[in-house]
C-alpha cells in the first residue's frame, strides 16, 4: 500500500516520444499489490514498451482476467480500453473483442493460474487460432491472491513458505504453446527490463498470437530458499537465448549479418524483427529444434529466455475467417445494417 | 566507479540545497517542520543557533538559499524560506529564558570587538555564555551597523533589531557606544586577549565626473545618506531624484526617497537587466512603488547652473550579447541629459581602516584589504581577528554571522593556547523516519501548491511614514501551505546495498525516475547515461552504490532531482532503501572540544 498517488512531475528535460508523450503519461493508477512485486517491474516494462513504440493509449486495449497479475492492467495506461473479465476468459473477451476491432493493439495481462489452471483451455484456443495480440503470462508459480498454493507452473520439488515440496508436474507455458500453434513463444524475467521491453515491443508488432512468459516473483510467497522462482534462483539459472529488437519500419535494419548472429524476420508491417542470437546453435524458427532446446534447457535447471520460436508466415485469426477488415464502429450504419429486407433474404437461403 | 562515501557529512549535507547554500548552514526543512507543527519558539531556537538574527534575517536576508532550493528543478519558484523565518520569528514565545545567561564568573579573558554589526555581536554571542569579557566598541550612537544604518526602517523595523540584538548584551556584553576606536596601536596596549574587527565596508564609493565638484549639496553617497536619514540627521530630498546604480543599496535609495518627498525616482543602470546586482524581489518591490528603472544609461557628466545641480548627463549604450549572454562589445549611441534635483550614488562600498596603524603589524595588500586567513579569520597578526564586510569586503549579513562563527572558535582555541586550526569537523546523525507502512514522521506527499504572496501594506499608506512596514508577514493560510511546499531534503534516501534484491519497484515508482541499477562503469557520464534526463551540469552528485548481491550491478541515483518523496522506500520490499532525517551537526565555539591534558 502507499501513502498517495504518485505525483506528475514534468521535468524541463524529460524525454518525449514521436506522439510528445512522456512515459509518465502511459501511467495508470498506483499499484496495490505488495512491494517488490515482480508484476509492477512487468507493468513498467509495458509502459516503457507502449512509450516507446508511440501507441496512442486510446488506440489500445488492456483485458485480463483473475489474479493478482490480472489486477495490473489498472496500473498502466489510464487512457486505454479496457476490461477485467471473469477467470481464466480473457482469451475469449479478446477473440470478440479484435473480431470487431483488428485495429487496436491488444495485450492480454494473465497469471501462471488464470491461465494454467482454471484458464488452460482458453489460452490453448486462442493459439491454435492465431489471435492476433500479446499475452503477458507473469508466472510467479503460486497463487498469490490467496495466500501461496502451489500453481500449475510449479517446479517439482520446488519448496512452499510452509509445508511440504510440491510433489506434481509443472506445465512448461513455452512448452505448451509450442505444441499448440503459438506463432511467437517468448521468455523472459521482470527483472530484465531491457529485453523484456524488446520482448513485448516485437510480441505487439507481430501478427498472431504472441506469448511471453514473464518469471515474475512474488515477494510475499514464493521468494524463499528453496524456492524455483525467487529473485535470487532466476539471477543465479538465468540463461539468455535470442534477443530480439524490434526495427520500425522507417528505421535501417541491419545491412550486413552474419546468418549465425544477426537475423531479421519481416513483419507485416514493413519493419523487421532483428534476432541475435547469443547462442549461435539456437534456431528460433525451427520449431522442432526450439522444442527440443526447450525440453533439455528443463531437465539442466537452465531458466532459458528470450525469442525462443517466431513463425511469421501464419495467417492471424482475422485473415483466416476471412473477417471485415475495418473496425466495426467505423462502418455506416446502413451497412452494418442492410435491413429487414436483406435479412429475410439471407433467412430464406437456409430454408 | 567506487561506490560512494556518504558517510562524509557533506555528502548528505550537499542534497540539502537550501543548507548547503547558506554561509551559516542554517537547518531550514528542520525548522519549516517545526512551524508546520505550530512549534514557532522551537523553530526560532533552531535557527538562532545558526544564523543568530532570525528576526531580522527572516526580512533582509540576502536569501543565498532560496535559488538553491530544490522546488526550483520541478516548478519556477522556490520555498519562501525567509518569509517563513520571519514566521517562526514573528510567532514565537518569549525565548529568553532558554538562552545562556550570563555567566556567573568570567574566565578572565578580555576581548574587543570594534564595530557592533552583526559579525562583533556573532562573536560575542559564542564567546560570553563561555565566561568571555566582551566589550563591544560602536562609533555610532545605537547599535546595529549596516543593518541599522543602511537597512530602512521600512523593511526592518527597529523593534526587531533592538530585541535580537538585546539578546546578546543581556549575556553580559558591554556595549560602548559614540566610541570610535582611533587607534588600533592604543587599542592593543591595553591588555585584551583578542581584538576583532567587524567594521564592514563603511566607504561609499565616489564618482569623479565633470560637475562632481560644483554641486556637492545635491550629490549624496548611498550609504552616508542612508544613515543620515537612519539617524535623522535627513529627513528630505528633492523632487527629482536619480539613483545611480542598481544593487541592494540602490533599491533602498530610491525607496527611502519617495518616503522623503521625492516624486519622480529613477534608477539609472548602465547594462542591461541581466546584469543587475539586486535582487529579484528587492527590484519587484521598488518597481511596486513606481520607480522607474532605466537601462543602458552610461553617467558622464553632473548638469548644473548657478552652482545648483540641475541634471545629469548619459551616454545611450548599446550592447552585443553571446549566446551565454555575456557582453561580447559595447558602443555609444546617443546623448540624454535627463533633469533632477539630487543625486545618490549607490555604486559600491569599500572597507577602510584610516585607524589601523602601519606599526600595528597587520598586512594590507595592495587594495588596501588586509591580508586574513578565510577559515580562522586571523589577520598577520596573532590575536587581530577580521570578520564580516571588513573582512574581504561587502558580502551580506548571513556571511558576517558565519565569519562571526569561525572568528569565534578562533579566539576560544587562541585564548586557550590552540592551534587555531584544531576545529571540529562537522558530523552527520542519520535516524530513520519510518513510523510504520508507508508512515514517516515528515509529510513526504508532494503538494503541487505554488509559492505564496507576501502581502503588502497599501500604496498610499506605506508613504505616510517612514518606518511603516511594508510586508504584512504571512497569514495563517499562507504558513500552512508554504511549510508543505518544502520538500523536506533533509530526509536522505539512504541505501544498504547487501539488502536489495533487484526488483526494479524503486526505480519504476519513482516520480522523477532518478534511480537506475545498471552494471558498473568507469566513469560518471557512463553510468548517468543508464538514467534519463539526468543533468551534469548541475552541480550535484551521483550516488553509486557497492556491487549489489545478485547479480554485481550497481544502484545509482541522480541527487539532482529527487524530490525525497520516499516511494522508493515504501515500495521497496526488503527496506534497502530508508528514508531518514540527517542531523548536520555545524560546531561552534561552545562545541569545541576542551584540550587534553598533556
Amino acid at each position: 500500500m502507499t501513502s498517495f498517488v504518485k505525483p506528475k512531475i514534468r521535468r524541463s528535460n524529460e524525454p518525449l516520444n514521436e506522439l510528445g508523450l512522456a512515459r509518465a503519461d502511459y501511467e495508470g493508477n498506483m499499484s496495490t499489490l505488495c512491494a517488490g512485486c515482480g508484476h509492477d517491474s512487468v507493468t513498467a516494462a509495458i509502459v516503457r514498451a507502449f512509450y516507446e513504440l508511440s501507441i496512442p493509449p486510446h488506440r489500445a486495449l488492456k483485458i485480463s482476467g483473475i489474479g493478482c497479475s490480472s489486477k495490473t492492467t489498472s496500473y498502466f495506461m489510464n487512457d486505454s480500453h479496457g476490461a477485467n473479465t471473469v477467470h481464466g476468459r480473457m482469451p475469449s473477451f479478446a477473440t470478440g473483442a479484435l473480431s470487431a476491432n483488428n485495429d487496436l493493439a491488444t495485450i492480454g495481462i494473465s497469471g501462471d493460474g488464470d491461465s494454467l489452471s482454471i484458464g488452460l483451455g482458453q489460452m490453448a484456443h486462442a493459439m491454435r487460432r492465431n489471435v492476433n495480440m500479446l499475452y503477458m503470462l507473469e508466472n510467479n508459480g503460486v497463487y498469490g491472491l490467496t495466500k501461496g498454493q502451489f500453481s500449475a507452473s510449479a517446479d517439482f520439488g520446488s519448496l512452499p513458505k510452509k509445508g511440504d515440496p510440491n510433489e506434481f508436474s509443472p506445465i512448461d507455458p513455452v512448452a505448451f504453446a509450442l505444441s499448440v500453434g503459438a506463432t511467437f513463444i517468448a521468455r523472459s524475467f521482470s527483472g530484465d527490463r531491457k529485453q523484456l521491453v524488446s520482448l513485448i515491443k516485437a510480441g505487439l508488432k507481430h501478427k498472431g498470437f504472441a506469448i511471453i512468459d514473464v518469471i515474475s516473483p512474488c515477494v510475499s510467497f514464493n521468494d524463499h530458499k528453496g524456492s524455483t522462482k525467487s529473485y535470487a534462483h532466476t539471477y543465479e539459472f538465468y540463461s539468455k537465448a535470442v534477443h530480439a529488437d524490434y526495427i520500425a519500419p522507417s528505421q535501417e535494419i541491419v545491412a550486413a549479418y552474419d546468418e549465425g548472429e544477426v537475423m531479421p524476420v519481416e513483419l507485416h508491417d514493413g519493419g523487421y524483427i532483428q534476432l541475435r542470437k547469443i547462442d549461435n546453435s539456437y534456431d528460433p524458427t525451427d520449431r522442432g529444434a526450439a522444442f527440443n532446446r526447450v525440453m533439455a534447457s528443463d531437465n539442466a535447471n537452465e531458466i532459458l529466455t528470450g525469442l525462443l520460436y517466431i513463425d511469421e508466415s501464419q495467417p492471424d485469426l482475422h485473415r483466416t475467417q476471412n473477417m471485415e477488415t475495418r473496425p466495426l464502429n467505423e462502418i455506416p450504419y446502413t451497412e452494418l445494417n442492410p435491413g429487414a429486407e436483406a435479412l429475410s433474404a439471407l433467412q430464406s437461403e437456409f430454408r | 566507479m567506487k561506490p560512494t562515501d556518504t558517510g562524509n557529512p557533506d555528502y548528505f549535507h550537499k542534497v540539502v540545497d537550501c543548507q548547503w547554500a547558506c554561509p551559516a548552514h542554517t537547518p531550514v526543512p528542520n525548522y519549516i517542520r517545526l512551524i508546520a507543527q505550530g512549534r514557532y519558539s522551537d523553530a526560532y531556537m533552531v535557527n538562532r543557533a545558526s544564523n543568530v538574527f532570525p528576526g531580522v534575517l527572516g526580512r533582509v536576508c540576502d536569501r543565498p538559499c532560496e535559488p538553491a532550493c530544490r522546488r526550483t528543478r520541478v516548478e519556477e519558484k522556490p520555498v519562501a524560506i525567509c518569509r517563513l523565518k520571519r514566521v517562526a520569528a514573528d510567532h514565537r514565545d518569549d525565548i529568553r529564558d532558554r538562552l545562556p545567561k550570563k555567566p556567573a564568573q568570567t574566565n578572565g579573558k578580555k576581548i574587543a570587538l570594534i564595530g557592533a554589526g552583526p559579525a562583533s555581536f556573532t562573536v560575542a554571542n559564542d564567546l560570553a555564555p563561555l565566561g568571555y569579557e566582551c566589550t563591544i566598541f560602536e562609533k555610532l550612537d545605537k547599535p546595529g551597523g549596516l543593518m541599522r544604518s543602511n537597512i530602512p526602517a521600512f523593511r526592518l523595523p527597529e523593534d526587531v533589531l533592538m530585541d535580537e540584538l538585546g539578546y546578546i548584551l543581556d549575556m553580559g556584553v558591554e556595549l560602548k557606544l559614540g566610541t570610535p576606536v582611533e587607534s588600533m596601536s592604543a587599542l592593543l596596549k591595553e591588555g585584551y586577549d583578542a581584538v576583532f574587527v567587524g567594521t564592514g565596508a563603511p566607504k561609499g564609493k565616489d564618482l569623479g565626473l565633470p560637475g562632481r565638484d560644483e554641486c556637492q549639496d545635491n550629490i549624496h553617497i548611498g550609504i552616508n545618506w542612508l544613515e543620515e536619514v537612519a539617524f535623522e540627521h535627513t529627513d528630505k530630498i528633492g523632487e527629482k531624484v536619480l539613483i545611480i546604480g542598481v544593487g541592494n543599496t540602490a533599491m533602498d535609495c530610491c525607496r527611502t526617497s519617495l518616503r522623503l518627498g521625492a516624486s519622480d525616482v529613477k534608477v539609472m543602470a548602465r547594462k542591461p537587466r541581466a546584469f543587475f546586482k539586486a535582487s529579484d524581489w528587492e527590484l519587484e518591490d521598488a518597481e511596486e512603488e513606481n520607480v522607474e528603472i532605466l537601462v543602458n544609461h552610461s553617467p558622464k557628466a553632473f548638469v548644473h547652473e548657478n552652482g545648483k545641480l540641475t541634471g545629469m548627463l548619459f551616454e545611450r549604450m548599446e550592447y552585443d550579447l553571446d549566446e551565454a549572454g555575456r557582453i561580447t562589445d559595447q558602443r555609444v549611441v546617443g546623448e540624454e541629459m535627463i533633469p533632477c534635483d539630487d543625486v545618490i550614488l549607490a555604486i559600491g562600498q569599500e572597507n577602510a581602516f584610516p585607524w589601523i596603524e602601519a606599526e600595528a603589524g597587520i598586512e594590507f595588500d595592495k587594495w588596501s584589504v588586509p591580508v586574513v586567513d578565510k577559515v580562522t579569520h586571523e589577520s598577520t597578526r596573532k590575536g587581530v581577528f577580521f570578520g564580516g564586510d571588513s573582512a574581504f569586503g561587502p558580502l551580506n549579513i548571513i556571511w558576517a554571522v558565519e565569519h562571526g562563527h569561525q572568528a569565534a572558535i578562533s579566539i576560544h582555541n587562541h585564548c586557550r593556547g590552540l592551534p587555531l586550526t584544531d576545529r571540529l569537523p562537522d558530523q552527520i546523525n542519520l535516524a530513520s523516519a519510518k513510523m510504520g507502512m508507508a508512515e514517516w514522521r515528515y509529510s513526504n506527499a508532494f503538494d503541487d501548491a505554488p509559492r505564496r504572496k507576501m502581502e503588502h501594506v497599501e500604496l498610499v499608506e506605506r508613504f505616510k511614514k517612514i518606518d511603516t512596514e511594508v510586508e504584512l508577514g504571512f497569514s495563517a493560510e499562507q504558513i500552512a501551505t508554504e511549510v508543505q511546499r518544502c520538500l523536506n531534503c533533509d530526509v536522505h534516501t539512504v541505501f544498504e546495498a547487501p539488502l536489495c534484491e533487484e526488483c526494479d519497484a524503486c526505480i519504476d515508482v519513482c516520480p522523477v525516475e532518478c534511480l537506475s541499477i545498471t552494471p558498473n562503469a568507469e566513469s560518471e557520464a557512463d553510468l548517468r547515461a543508464a538514467l534519463s534526463a539526468s543533468d551534469p551540469t548541475v552541480d550535484q552528485d551521483l550516488f553509486v552504490s557497492s556491487a549489489l548481491p545478485l547479480t554485481g550491478r550497481v544502484m545509482i541515483k541522480d541527487e539532482n532531482i529527487c524530490l525525497h518523496c520516499g516511494l522508493c522506500a515504501e515500495r521497496c520490499p526488503t527496506s534497502a532503501w530508508d528514508m531518514k532525517e540527517g542531523v548536520i551537526k555545524i560546531h561552534h565555539a561552545a562545541d569545541q572540544l576542551e584540550p587534553t591534558e598533556a
